[in-house]
């Protein structure tokens, strides 16, 4: 009964935010209304038993992801109200009324056509985190490496983007500028090595 | 009144599909990763649905990954937005046009 009253609540609630995010012009709207529905979000990963993974979710969504877009957001004039392209919006929503209906399907299929078996089967004498990291750490141990080396990577990348010419603004200067600024690096870079 | 999967598969194809229109109906890039990230958050409900009511792992490993792939494309695309936004002073897609034949 209660699971079933949080599970509606927090539908409603998640469904409204994210159609804030979606539709609303001003940005920071859309980035607070964000925020929120992933807090809402990982309620329903409580009530499914899966602790870690709502955890998971708050940390890295609410803490790393929307705090990244908060500190990139400072970069762009996000007081100014974003202009939308309206061509034709009744397409747009027929639109994605059918893809939402193939994902259904989709789903759907496989599940009620076949049994399926459990490879990795919920134990419950253990707790969600403890069976979480077994499973992580045997069966799973390579994705999860190759997921590390993807957030290095990106990490690496991130830095070198956002990071190069942060004296600069490249926006105020002319192409001839910029083409020069970066002749005169390369020039830098090759005296440095003779 | 008892929870089924499909009540959660169901809302993950609500919260899929205005991501979707999002997708659609954005022109600015950074709302456009906005809705992205419902798109990929819609998916990780469906697939933790799925594990609880399977009785099977599975499904959470695979929300994990998603969340790191996510903050792996959050990172690597605001980076690239943020030096477009430096070369040209606009992040609007329709004046992406360099790549133009």
């Amino acid at each position: 009964m209660f699971e079933a009253v949080a599970f509606y609540l927090f539908a409603t609630l998640t469904i409204i935010m994210f159609t804030i995010t979606v539709m609303t012009s001003q940005a920071l709207y859309a980035l607070t209304a964000m925020a929120a529905g992933m807090i809402f979000i990982s309620a329903f990963f409580f009530i499914l038993g899966a602790d870690f993974l709502g955890a998971i979710q708050i940390i890295v969504y609410t803490g790393a992801v929307m705090a990244l877009y908060a500190f990139g957001m400072m970069f762009f004039d996000t007081t100014r109200t974003l202009v939308e392209k309206r061509s034709n919006p009744r397409l747009v929503v027929v639109l994605g009324g059918l893809a939402a209906v193939l994902v259904v399907l989709i789903v759907l299929a496989p599940i009620v056509t076949t049994n399926i078996n459990a490879h990795y089967p919920i134990d419950p004498s253990v707790g969600n985190s403890q069976a979480i990291g077994m499973v992580l750490f045997t069966k799973y141990l390579v994705p999860f490496e190759l997921a590390a080396v993807m957030l290095l990577v990106a990490m690496i990348a991130g830095i070198v983007l956002a990071g190069k010419k942060m004296d600069k603004s490249l926006t105020l200067m002319a192409d001839e500028e910029i083409a020069l600024m970066h002749a005169s690096s390369t020039q830098n870079t090759e005296e440095g090595a003779h | 009144m008892e929870l089924t999967l499909n009540h959660y598969l169901v809302l993950s194809t609500i919260l899929f599909a205005i991501g979707l229109i999002g997708v659609m109906r954005r022109k600015n890039l950074l709302m456009l990763f906005f809705a992205t990230e419902i798109l990929l958050n819609a998916v990780n409900i469906g697939f933790a649905a799925i594990s609880h009511y399977r009785g099977d792992y599975t499904g959470q490993m695979f929300a994990f990954f998603i969340i790191a792939i996510a903050a792996s494309e959050v990172a690597v695309g605001l980076g690239l937005l943020i030096v477009w936004y430096k070369r040209t002073g606009k992040i609007d897609l329709d004046q992406m046009t360099s790549m133009r034949g």
